[in-house]
């Protein structure tokens, strides 16, 4: 369960207040108008940005004052999700790592991550050498990896077009029902998030509105 | 806990390299006397002034067509005119003033044409001659910066300018020259900065009443002359003149930011003016080049006697050093590029504010009371060869740290990686071909530096440089040859080494 009680977001002259409740294991489509504040609430959640007022819950926890990485918290960005230099094995087994040197089970355990998104075989070549639907299932195994009962995922696959996204769209759920997480997806489009989302969190004058079901 | 840690590296850098300097130059202040500064100091002045300006103006023109071109121009042996482009500013000088006279000189190429085309021979000694080896020395480090500068543009970006049928002058002005712009006027100020205190061109071509830097000055006073006043009035004298320097530079700085790219390779249609111009460098350096190989092979094998020792010597503070200059310059870039604030800044650039000859009267001031300086020569060469090495090595990183921060601080920091971690599987593999090239580059400049040791140095402890003035002053010509074909061959394979693995771990 993932709680925002009374949460104020302040960036700049804006700022988006909400205040709700998500259950465990839903998937919830964040949508709203450019601008309106959908990758701040993101971030806030992640850890990078503070809020200016109000508490984070992640379960019974509350996570509002951790960093970024001591939240049970992972996070897919617009881009940047994957460092050029590695090779797409070296970026997955990061899940596990957090960059420290990798064991043998590991580097399986990735390989084994690469396989489940449609990757095996491919864990030798850089991003560069790899089209953007399969970058897009990369980050998802190292996803797969860390495990976190919580996935935000800013537009990672906007430059996809619709029949690569959906098949990433089902991809992520696939992966949130392996690892159990919740899932907040920023999206545009709403036949993504019919087909994706069990639940709406609509986002209008500074307010992000309690999720709905679909 | 990842950015605690940084921050202790980088305060161990900074007070490491920082407390030396201020001491040295806290000494020189109670030796000075302003009253007794003479008409020739000012002159000293003025001179310094004059050509480092001219010399930084002149190397930042001629660097913008040919850096443009070599980014634009794929052909073969490229990379071996890079090379040889970036050679003269590893160069150590000295051997740069010996090539040149060999093709500008009395006897030299250039005057034997004139000659015999009934003109009249140019002199290479004074104003034109130190600018002229200033610009030998550094036009290929503003070459190499902007060449740098257009390969951070991401392969992307020009692809989309392409992609929009950009013109030439549209893809000029929406990505070269913002560029440029945040280039040039860095280059310009470091190069100043560095003909501001070059001592062995004005040791060789310039002197006299007319063409006497404050370094060379500096040299004077405490070699020869003994007059410590005048050491610490000129060392004063010239922290002064370097910190107002950099204070300019501080305020023309402009970081330039680029999103980061996929390093794809990239096609670019060059012109044939590019060809021209390409080789046009390649004469202008590849001549002086092969002027000191010609004298100097001739007596390879005539070597004076503790040549070895000295050679050993050399590369042992050469190396130290450049190691020294690159992880402190990366520890400060490091904790700025993650917003240390100001202070990791101050530190990288302290050095820049000072001369290794004022620090070297400074430190011999200091020391002096304590223990015969001639004792501690060696450590402090390699200390102060790491410190006038920090600000060029830390100018190089950051902005690769920054590139890197900005690209992937968020994911770095969603992963949880600890500080060590970051370094290794993040940082030093994309920062690579800079910290090869920063390590390159420190070593080349500590094997030709003549600094601390040329000051107060023992004799009978010399490194290359000083064993060749030495057999050059006792006008054994061929043995100086030799001596200084050694130190080239030295300072370029240790260049060499350090940015080729650097450049291939990075392709890797």
């Amino acid at each position: 369960m993932l709680r925002l009680d009374r949460t104020v977001i302040t960036l700049g002259g804006f700022s988006l207040r909400a205040d709700f409740a998500i259950t465990a294991g839903a998937r919830v489509a964040v949508m709203g108008p450019s601008g309106a504040g959908k990758s701040s609430l993101l971030l806030a959640i992640a850890g990078f940005i503070a809020p200016s007022e109000g508490r984070i819950f992640c379960a019974a926890q509350e996570v509002t004052a951790l960093d970024p990485a001591q939240r049970p918290v992972s996070m897919l960005f617009q881009d940047q999700n994957l460092f050029p230099h590695l090779t797409l094995l070296d970026n997955v087994v990061l899940g596990l790592t957090a960059g420290r040197p990798a064991r043998r089970a590991q580097l399986e355990q990735a390989e084994a991550a690469l396989a489940k998104v449609g990757l095996a075989g491919f864990g030798g070549r850089k991003p560069a050498q790899v089209s953007g639907g399969q970058m897009g299932r990369a980050a998802l195994a190292r996803v797969l990896l860390q495990a976190r009962p919580i996935l935000l995922l800013d537009e990672p696959f906007a430059a996809l077009d619709q029949d690569l996204r959906h098949q990433m769209l089902d991809l992520v759920v696939q992966v949130a029902t392996q690892t159990n997480a919740t899932v907040l997806m920023v999206t545009h489009d709403d036949r993504d998030a019919a087909r994706f989302a069990s639940h709406v969190i609509s986002i209008d004058q500074g307010i992000a509105h309690p999720p709905r079901s679909t | 806990m990842a950015s605690r840690t940084g921050k202790i590296a980088a305060l161990v850098a900074a007070f490491g390299m920082g407390l030396p300097i201020i001491a040295s130059l806290g000494f020189l202040v109670p030796h000075a006397n302003i009253a007794q500064v003479t008409a020739a100091d000012m002159a000293a002045l003025r001179f310094t002034l004059l050509q480092a300006a001219l010399s930084a103006a002149v190397s930042c023109l001629l660097a913008i067509p040919l850096a443009r071109a070599l980014f634009r121009t794929r052909f073969w042996g490229r990379r071996a005119v890079i090379r040889l482009i970036s050679a003269p500013f590893i160069l150590p000088s000295l051997a740069a003033v010996m090539g040149l006279l060999a093709v500008f000189g009395r006897g030299g190429v250039v005057n034997d044409a004139l000659l015999a085309a009934g003109g009249t021979p140019i002199s290479i000694f004074g104003l034109g001659g130190v600018v002229l080896a200033h610009v030998f020395l550094n036009l290929p480090l503003a070459t190499r910066m902007l060449l740098d500068g257009w390969a951070a543009i991401p392969t992307e970006r020009f692809r989309l300018a392409q992609g929009l049928s950009f013109d030439r002058k549209a893809m000029f002005l929406h990505l070269e020259w913002p560029m440029l712009r945040a280039l040039l006027p860095s280059a310009f100020a470091v190069i100043f900065l560095v003909c501001l205190t070059s001592f062995s061109v004005a040791l060789i071509l310039g002197g006299g009443p007319k063409a006497t830097t404050v370094e060379l000055g500096i040299y004077q006073s405490l070699r020869f002359e003994f007059d410590l006043t005048r050491a610490a009035n000129l060392a004063l004298m010239q922290t002064t003149l370097c910190l107002f320097a950099v204070l300019v530079m501080g305020a023309v700085w402009r970081p330039s930011g680029f999103g980061a790219g996929l390093d794809r390779a990239l096609r670019l249609r060059g012109q044939w003016l590019d060809g021209f111009v390409i080789g046009l460098a390649a004469l202008f350096f590849a001549l002086p080049l092969a002027g000191i190989a010609a004298r100097g092979l001739a007596g390879v094998n005539d070597l004076p006697n503790g040549f070895w020792m000295a050679a050993a010597r050399s590369i042992f503070i050469a190396v130290t050093a450049a190691f020294l200059a690159t992880w402190a310059a990366l520890m400060l870039a490091l904790a700025q590029s993650r917003g240390a604030g100001i202070w990791a800044e101050l530190a990288a650039m302290l050095p820049l504010g000072t001369s290794s000859l004022a620090l070297g009267v400074g430190a011999f001031l200091a020391l002096r009371p304590l223990i015969a300086p001639q004792s501690a020569v060696i450590t402090l060469a390699i200390f102060f060869n790491a410190a006038m090495a920090l600000p060029f090595v830390y100018r190089l990183l950051l902005p690769a740290c920054r590139e890197v921060q900005g690209s992937y601080a968020r994911l770095m920091s969603s992963l949880g990686m600890p500080y060590w971690a970051m370094l290794r599987v993040v940082f030093l593999p994309r920062l690579a071909p800079m910290i090869g090239f920063g390590l390159g580059l420190s070593a080349a400049m500590a094997m030709g530096d003549f600094g601390v040791i040329a000051l107060f140095g023992h004799s009978d402890q010399p490194t290359l440089p000083i064993l060749a003035a030495r057999v050059m002053g006792a006008y054994q010509m061929q043995a100086a040859a030799s001596v200084t074909l050694w130190l080239i061959l030295i300072a370029f394979a240790l260049f060499w080494l350090f940015d080729h693995f650097g450049g291939r771990d990075a392709k890797a």
